[in-house]
């Protein structure tokens, strides 16, 4: 009987959070607990491992950079590149300032992606980590500064470059600079690429617009990690210009290895095998060897 | 003027456009049709010909349609991954031939679709910039209205880079902007305001290197007039890229390209 079904009515609390609380409660090291987004399970922090995957079903949760690089990298051989670059604001962009004080608190990283140097099993290579946590890890000037010297300095040194990819696309706050970003980081991996130097792309959730349109495709071998985003353009966009909803995988790192665009889905207990497998594949002569 | 006259002016169908830059330009121009792989896409036009009837040089614009009908045809002008492969394709083969490539961008965006994704447009665009970014031979591209995204910047890796006075250039169309920034798209003329897409404010950042007067003091040009006045100057541009070295025009675009 529909009248004992019927729900009760409860109050309605508006619920205008600050730009800050909302954006704390996005991160998983802050909170004390948080949802899986694929199995919908409670997570304790206590409870993650390492690796952050999901103790229920395996999801790779976001794995903050500065974890991952000590996740991946050999003990105490990670030595960090310009660190001293700080997130700006060219174009005095309103309410931009705050927002990049805001998510450097949150993650203490001064900008959205961690570059250096560091060995695995004893081979060097260049690496670099981006963090979604800081402004969805979009492409801003100095986000592109780190990754075209990351690449710069590995052709110098001779270097692989290994790069953990996450990115919402394009700094909307720097505008066009950002847009320059693609094709002054584009060069940088030209140029490392003609010095005969391997670059493997590591795809993870959410990988989109011109970082997808630029370095994340650019890489000798492309990897993703499993139900990570991968796309150019946005799926409502999309979604937007042929009045019809798409399927939830679209996107899929699953559905784009069929596609062909994805080199293989490499799950993070087998990155390690993996990636020590390609660097050793790859090994290049450096100076002083 | 506000930035967003300027937007409405880029976007007007009847502006200078790829085709007429093409016949003003060359005598006996051959269109290439095809990517070789998929299709052949409407929305980029590329080919060779003969400037002045004797410098051969690869052209590729980005075309939008007159009306409806052929702006189905030219999907809008937004190519998808065919488009942007032919357009590499065109590029490589000039660079064997060792010709000049003009482009001209005139493109609200890539094409967001299903199937732009199902091939692979960011591949696409990627690889665009790296086929642009390991040329040797001289470049030169044009904006003519709206220079839309990645869509752009995967023709615009040049040696320069110029911009009609009242054309576009920007990350996002002022409506995507203010949807993505403030959640409502009918603020893209204060989106526009502060985007810095207007010609004069690029040239300020150094984004493009030239703007190009669409009229003087008795008036606007029309688009034939537009056009004679660009032609000399993109032959004395080519002339003068090619008086240099491969190396020197090679650095001088990282350079142009590394200060962002």
């Amino acid at each position: 009987m529909a009248l004992f079904r019927r729900k009760k009515k409860y109050i309605q609390i508006n619920s205008t959070r600050t730009d800050e609380i909302k954006e704390r409660r996005a991160q998983i090291p802050d909170g004390l607990a948080e949802r899986c987004p694929k199995c919908k399970s409670v997570i304790f922090r206590n409870s993650i491992s390492e690796d952050y995957l999901c103790p229920k079903c395996g999801y790779h949760l976001q794995f903050p950079a500065k974890d991952r690089v000590e996740w991946l990298a050999d003990e105490g051989s990670f030595t960090e590149w310009d660190s001293e670059l700080q997130a700006q604001d060219p174009l005095d962009f309103p309410g931009y300032q705050a927002k990049i004080e805001r998510s450097q608190k949150i993650t203490s990283l001064a900008e959205a992606v961690l570059t250096g140097e560091a060995e695995l099993e004893g081979l060097p290579f260049a690496i670099g980590v981006m963090d979604n946590r800081f402004i969805m890890a979009s492409m801003g000037t100095v986000v592109g500064e780190k990754l075209t010297r990351l690449f710069e300095r590995a052709t110098e040194k001779r270097l692989p470059v290994v790069l953990f990819i996450a990115s919402g696309g394009a700094r909307m706050q720097e505008g066009i600079l950002s847009l320059m970003q693609m094709a002054k980081i584009t060069q940088a991996i030209s140029k490392h690429s003609q010095a005969g130097l391997f670059y493997s792309a590591i795809l993870t959730h959410p990988t989109t617009g011109g970082v997808t349109g630029s370095f994340a495709m650019q890489g000798d071998i492309i990897l993703a990690e499993p139900d990570a985003t991968v796309g150019f353009a946005g799926k409502r966009v999309i979604e937007q210009t042929i009045q019809a909803n798409l399927a939830d995988d679209f996107q899929a790192a699953e559905t784009v290895l069929e596609y062909g665009f994805i080199d293989n889905i490499v799950p993070r207990t087998d990155q390690h095998r993996a990636l020590h497998l390609l660097l050793s594949i790859h090994q290049s002569e450096r100076p002083g060897d | 003027m506000d930035a967003y006259d300027i937007v409405k002016k880029a976007r007007d169908v009847y502006r200078l456009s790829t085709i007429e830059m093409i016949n003003g330009l060359c005598t006996g121009f051959i269109e290439i049709h095809g990517d070789q792989a998929m299709k052949d896409d409407k929305a980029l036009i590329g080919g060779i010909g003969l400037m002045d009837n004797q410098d051969p040089i690869t052209i590729i614009g980005i075309q939008k349609g007159y009306n409806t009908e052929e702006n189905i045809r030219r999907n809008f002008g937004s190519s998808g991954p065919a488009g942007y492969r032919k357009a590499e394709r065109l590029m490589q083969q000039a660079e064997k031939f060792n010709r000049p490539v003009l482009t001209l961008i005139n493109t609200p965006g890539a094409y967001a679709g299903p199937d732009s994704e199902e091939n692979g447009i960011g591949e696409a665009i990627a690889s665009m910039l790296t086929t642009m970014s390991e040329l040797t031979v001289p470049t030169l591209a044009i904006i003519l209205g709206e220079g839309g995204s990645g869509g752009a910047i995967a023709l615009a890796m040049s040696d320069q880079v110029w911009m009609l006075e009242n054309s576009i250039y920007s990350i996002l169309s002022p409506e995507g902007f203010a949807s993505i920034l403030w959640k409502d798209s009918s603020l893209a003329a204060d989106a526009a305001e502060i985007m810095k897409l207007t010609a004069p404010e690029l040239k300020e950042l150094e984004v493009v290197d030239r703007v190009i007067a669409e009229g003087d003091e008795e008036g606007t040009y029309s688009n034939e007039e537009l056009a004679q006045q660009l032609l000399p100057e993109i032959k004395a541009t080519f002339k003068a890229l090619q008086k240099e070295s491969a190396e020197e025009r090679v650095a001088k675009r990282y350079a142009r390209f590394r200060k962002f």
